[in-house]
């Protein structure tokens, strides 16, 4: 078990280099640099700026310079805010978007888990059909239409909710934290759906039914820890899809969180926020994928034993 | 019940079984069954169908301004009502269906093309070629899509052709994946190695004898990428990124539409619902088809 | 079923968490009960170093923070004392002395001096820093030679310190505007002290201007900044006219979307907006109007020509492209009654100068000078790109004006949105054929438009080159002591640069802003300029 996760760990090291590596080139090829300001600079200006960010050094002395302060944690100035740290950035945003992506990923589960169980528990009828499709509603819908159409219902007809911000209303955490887990929601209903599928027809259930056992104990205690592997080992690909999502949704709901400061980066040339926020995500998913099939894989009698040999 | 009756029962239900089903017989009944997906079919049949003939149907241009008109409700004259234009939005729906399907149909079989090709050989050669392989599918898997994405639309610039491929390129890895695990365990079976000893080429074996039994999965995640990357377009137009006016698809439609959303709602809603709608249908067709092709799940 | 109930309970209970009632009391009530203006800003600073930014939005904060030589009188523009108590000016025009007040101070409490000035402009004049809005100091004798590396000693500089509180400058030409300038941000004083601590004297990179860094003299001081969240100022108990300060905070929040920033007023969270969305300003006019502000703004919108790039190299097809947009209609109906046709580059009005007017919509005409040019009814005519901004306001109006193209011209355009750093690279290295460009007037006076189209000028960017222009801004209307005769030549140019038509001129901007009717003091004006200082908060709402 532990060589399992001790090869999968030196397998991310490299994958994480690449990343940073192709996003350092690509970043560079961008036309529109970072220092292009609607008045003109001159041409002596324009150099000074460049010799202070390093940019006028040949780009592989530039990529050395950038992976060595990266090793040692330092990810550079921002380009674009001058005085800050593009750590210091990550640093601001990071709770903010941790929070959201947690509600977030706390209502997908709720919503897909009821969703789906219900929905696998009578195949083809209203109950499947109901509680998925409300569920679908998460991949049907973008989330910069269901956002401000929620925003519109209770935000503004029935004044229930705040229509902006994170933390500074009351309640102004509960449309955003939908709006962001709908699609992951959708993605969970329909696995744990089809994982109940798969378990509630196996023998054992109606062993444990011939018992005489009531059915929802039947469901919880037989069926529900198989039913909803498939939904731990999305975890992964669901947090990956959790922080893509929070880009749209913090600029819709204009959250200062780590989703919000990407887009920015990427349109205002940022070189070093981008990097910085491209390392600092990717990593995090490589962690977050490494963790989900550590704890699938012990979560599955059958996976687990295969790492025995 | 007497013997006879029971015995004629026995035989009435002898001559009802089905005769010699095959996993895709099999799979065609248990779709039949499952209402939403056949609805959801029908009705992309039909949206293609309207789509593809919509030049010769469409009442007006799409980029047509009345610009003294402005943003009427729906009318004798414009069903969908019309934009600040004064632009017919059945017209623009119409069109704009035109474009999102051919970027979901398109960007998809790039992605199909590329991802079937690459798991193909990654499962068939096996061993280290196949390590390295995944290792770099690993590698894309772990830019947070989006990013990566914008990162090529902002340096690239915008145009059409290259929206696909980057789309394809980003949706392609799952595919991969899944081929790879479907050659890798049906490469084991003795009907391949036969086919291996009697000299059949590599390409021979992959094309003619394991894709056919792999395509199950391949065909139900095909489906159900379609509106991924539909909904992937949408957010790319809503940064700003995607489609360039006068064109729409209603990804874009979607985004103005939300702008003026309590002054003209029709903007919204009807590219919204058709832009849900056939998400929906997409959905259930592949959650279906899914159900259906599964072998393991069998229902009583 | 049970695990289904708790389930269901649990999800009302995050619901029931968040309805607390809605809110009881909105965030600008009690603003206005605390004195706490929250201002909708558009977008966040890049930073609070005025002589290194450049937007409106870092425009706002700073005129809060710092105080300048003098300040504009928010009703009239008329200038009225700042850190100067009063001035002289010589006969000739040449020669301003600035007597500075005693009781003027830094937030830490060191006494502003005339030094602190001399300074300052020499940190911002320095090459090293590349300030962008050097040009601002251009007037003074030898600023430009300074800036721009030909001369090292400041000593040159028209600059100097007579005594601890009293600052004399030399001007190399009467400009009129001279003292306008001065409430520029990019010409405010910064603290040495502080500055040489962190080495930002010619490093742009520290930390000074952050908050718990900084030492500022305006009427407020910097509290809080949160990246993307909010920027908070406080009133300046040391501030040398506090008095007069009736706002003891302002919060400016980063309000990049227009549509959440009017959802955000409806919900009474701010007191004032940056923009007011175009599809709602007509709804706004006629349901609210006591909220909404529109009005002319120094400003003007047009699209630039690529004169070195074919087909726009021929003055007749500039000429065809804008004659054949009908200006009137796009203003009536696509932006609402919201910008006003233009003909020309500066603003009508602007200090009382009127610019020449040399076409008007004529489609005939457009036509014909097309089949001129030698693309009869658009035949042959070569698509090209115009390239604009990433914004909803320009979008519409291009989409209206690539349609009167086709439909009056029979040429096809393509639009090309680009985000804003990829579009002034465009310009900037002249790759573009045709490009839209908006330009706000620094100060009121017709030379803030007019002085970008001399030949190669940092801003001018469109291939324009024209000998007797150049004689004009640069030489004769500088000198020229009579306004009258000044607007004479400014006329003079215009009409050479309208010929030639190196812009294609469209709109004249106006101003949309949103204010809770609680705000008082804060007037219409072509700058749309505030003064904190007259401002306050109406408790009865």
């Amino acid at each position: 078990m532990w060589r399992f996760i001790g090869f999968r760990f030196l397998q991310a090291i490299p994958v994480i280099l690449a990343v940073i590596t192709v996003t350092f080139f690509l970043v560079r090829a961008a036309p529109g640099g970072p220092f292009d300001q609607e008045k003109a600079v001159s041409d002596q200006v324009r150099a000074a700026l460049e010799a202070r960010y390093q940019l006028d050094l040949p780009m592989h002395e530039q990529y050395f310079s950038y992976m060595s302060d990266l090793f040692r944690g330092d990810m550079g100035p921002s380009f674009f805010y001058p005085g800050r740290s593009v750590n210091e950035l990550i640093i601001q945003g990071l709770p903010i978007t941790a929070e959201l992506g947690f509600y977030a990923l706390l209502t997908a589960l709720v919503i897909g888990c009821l969703a789906g169980v219900l929905a696998a528990l009578k195949p083809n009828t209203a109950q499947d059909y109901v509680p998925m499709s409300v569920a679908m509603i998460g991949i049907c819908m973008p989330s910069f239409l269901l956002g401000p159409l929620l925003v519109l219902i209770f935000g503004i007809w029935l004044d229930l909710l705040p229509v902006s911000g994170w933390g500074n209303s009351q309640g102004d955490k509960i449309l955003p934290s939908i709006t962001l887990g709908a699609m992951t929601a959708a993605y969970i209903a329909r696995l744990s759906r089809s994982g109940m599928l798969e378990v509630l027809n196996q023998d054992y259930m109606r062993t444990a039914r011939a018992k005489g056992l009531p059915e929802y104990v039947v469901v919880i205690k037989h069926a529900l820890r198989g039913g909803l592997l498939p939904v731990v080992s999305y975890l992964g690909p669901a947090f990956a899809a959790l922080l893509s999502g929070s880009f749209v949704v913090e600029t819709v709901f204009q959250i200062p969180g780590l989703g919000r400061f990407y887009i920015q980066a990427a349109f205002n040339r940022d070189y070093t926020m981008i990097l910085g926020t491209t390392v600092f995500l990717s990593t995090l998913i490589v962690i977050f994928n490494l963790l989900s099939d550590i704890v699938a894989a012990w979560l599955n009698p059958r996976l687990r034993y295969q790492f025995r040999k | 019940m007497t013997s006879e009756s029971g015995s004629v029962e026995i035989i009435n239900i002898a001559l009802e079984m089905p005769k010699g089903t095959s996993l895709w017989k099999d799979g065609w009944h248990r779709l039949r069954q499952n209402k939403l997906a056949i609805h959801g079919f029908s009705y992309l049949l039909l949206l293609i169908l309207i789509c593809l003939v919509t030049p010769w149907i469409a009442p007006y241009g799409y980029e047509e301004q009345n610009l003294r008109l402005g943003a009427v409700p729906p009318s004798a004259e414009h069903w969908l009502g019309t934009d600040t234009f004064g632009r017919d939005m059945l017209t623009r729906i119409l069109y704009g269906g035109r474009i999102s399907l051919a970027v979901g149909f398109i960007a998809t079989a790039v992605a199909l093309i590329i991802g079937v090709t690459y798991g193909a050989i990654a499962g068939y050669a096996g061993g280290k070629i196949d390590n390295a392989m995944m290792r770099l599918v690993d590698i894309f898997y772990a830019l947070p899509y989006m990013i990566f994405i914008i990162l090529l639309m902002v340096v690239f610039g915008r145009n059409l052709l290259l929206l696909f491929l980057a789309i394809g390129a980003v949706e392609w890895l799952v595919m991969a994946r899944i081929v790879r695990g479907q050659i890798q365990s049906l490469r084991q079976q003795e009907y391949v190695e036969a086919a291996i000893s009697l000299g059949l080429s590599p390409l021979a074996i992959i094309f003619k004898h394991l894709m056919p039994n792999a395509i199950g999965p391949v065909i139900v995640y095909t489906t159900l990428t379609i509106p991924n990357v539909m909904l992937l377009e949408a957010f790319l137009s809503f940064l700003g990124l995607g489609i360039q006016p006068p064109q729409s698809s209603w990804g874009v439609l979607i985004a103005y539409g939300v702008e003026t959303m309590e002054e003209y709602p029709w903007l919204l809603i009807f590219p919204g619902l058709a832009l849900s709608t056939t998400l929906f249908a997409l959905n259930f067709l592949g959650d279906g088809l899914r159900d259906a092709l599964d072998p393991k799940a069998s229902r009583d | 079923m049970k695990f289904n109930t708790d389930r269901l309970i649990f999800v009302f209970l995050i619901l029931l968490a968040g309805c607390g009632g809605g809110e009881s009391e909105s965030r600008v009530e009690s603003g206005n009960r605390e004195g706490v203006f929250h201002f909708g800003n558009h977008a966040e600073p890049q930073g609070l170093d005025p002589h290194i930014v450049t937007g409106i939005p870092e425009h706002h904060i700073l005129t809060a923070l710092f105080e300048g030589l003098v300040l504009k009188n928010p009703y009239t523009l008329d200038i009225e004392p700042g850190v100067a108590k009063a001035w002289d000016i010589s006969d000739d025009g040449l020669t301003y002395t600035f007597q500075l007040r005693d009781n003027a101070s830094w937030s830490n409490g060191d006494a502003i001096t005339a030094e602190d000035f001399r300074w300052s402009w020499q940190r911002a004049l320095s090459p090293i820093l590349g300030s962008e809005y050097s040009y601002m100091y251009y007037p003074i004798e030898n600023a430009e030679a300074y800036n721009t590396g030909r001369m090292a000693d400041f000593s040159q500089v028209g600059v100097s310190v007579l005594d601890d509180h009293t600052l004399q400058v030399k001007l190399h030409s009467p400009t009129p505007y001279f003292l306008q300038l001065l409430d520029h941000y990019s010409m405010f004083p910064v603290h040495r002290a502080t500055l040489e601590s962190f080495g930002a004297d010619s490093d742009r990179l520290t930390a000074w201007a952050q908050e718990g860094n900084t030492v500022t003299n305006g009427a407020f001081v910097l509290t809080e900044w949160q990246i993307n969240s909010h920027v908070r100022v406080e009133k300046n108990r040391s501030y040398w006219d506090a008095e007069e300060v009736d706002l003891n905070a302002i919060v400016f929040y980063p309000t990049e979307n227009l549509v959440t920033e009017e959802r955000m007023f409806r919900d009474g969270q701010l007191h004032r907006t940056a923009e007011i969305p175009l599809d709602k300003i007509i709804t706004y006019q006629q349901e609210q109007p006591e909220v909404t502000r529109i009005a002319p703004w120094i400003g003007s919108y047009f699209y630039m020509f690529n004169t070195n790039r074919a087909p726009m190299d021929d003055v007749r097809v500039r000429e065809a492209l804008a004659m054949a947009i009908d200006r009137a209609l796009i203003a009536e109906t696509v932006t609402q009654g919201l910008y006003t046709s233009s003909t020309a580059l500066v603003p009508p009005g602007t200090l009382g100068y009127q610019p020449p007017q040399l076409f008007t919509f004529d489609r005939e005409k457009a036509a014909e000078l097309l089949t001129q040019a030698g693309y009869p009814n658009g035949e042959g005519f070569p698509a090209f790109d115009l390239l604009y901004n990433t914004n909803e306001d320009h979008r519409k109006i291009a989409v209206a004006i690539q349609q009167m193209w086709m439909k009056n011209l029979n040429i096809t355009v393509n639009l090309v949105n680009q985000e804003w750093k990829v579009y002034l690279d465009a310009q900037n290295n002249m790759n573009y054929d045709m490009a839209r460009r908006g330009w706000i007037g620094d100060y009121v006076d017709p030379y803030t438009f007019l002085g970008m189209y001399i030949t190669d000028g940092g801003n001018n960017k469109t291939g324009f080159s024209n000998a007797r222009y150049d004689e004009i801004i640069l030489h004769e209307a500088p000198a020229e002591l009579d306004k009258d005769k000044r607007f004479a030549l400014y006329h003079e140019a215009e009409t050479i640069l309208l010929e030639n038509m190196a812009i294609l001129p469209i709109f004249t901007y106006q101003f949309k802003h949103l204010y809770q009717t609680s705000v008082k003091g804060m007037p219409d004006n072509i700058m749309d300029y505030y003064n904190y200082k007259y401002v306050s908060l109406d408790s009865e709402g």
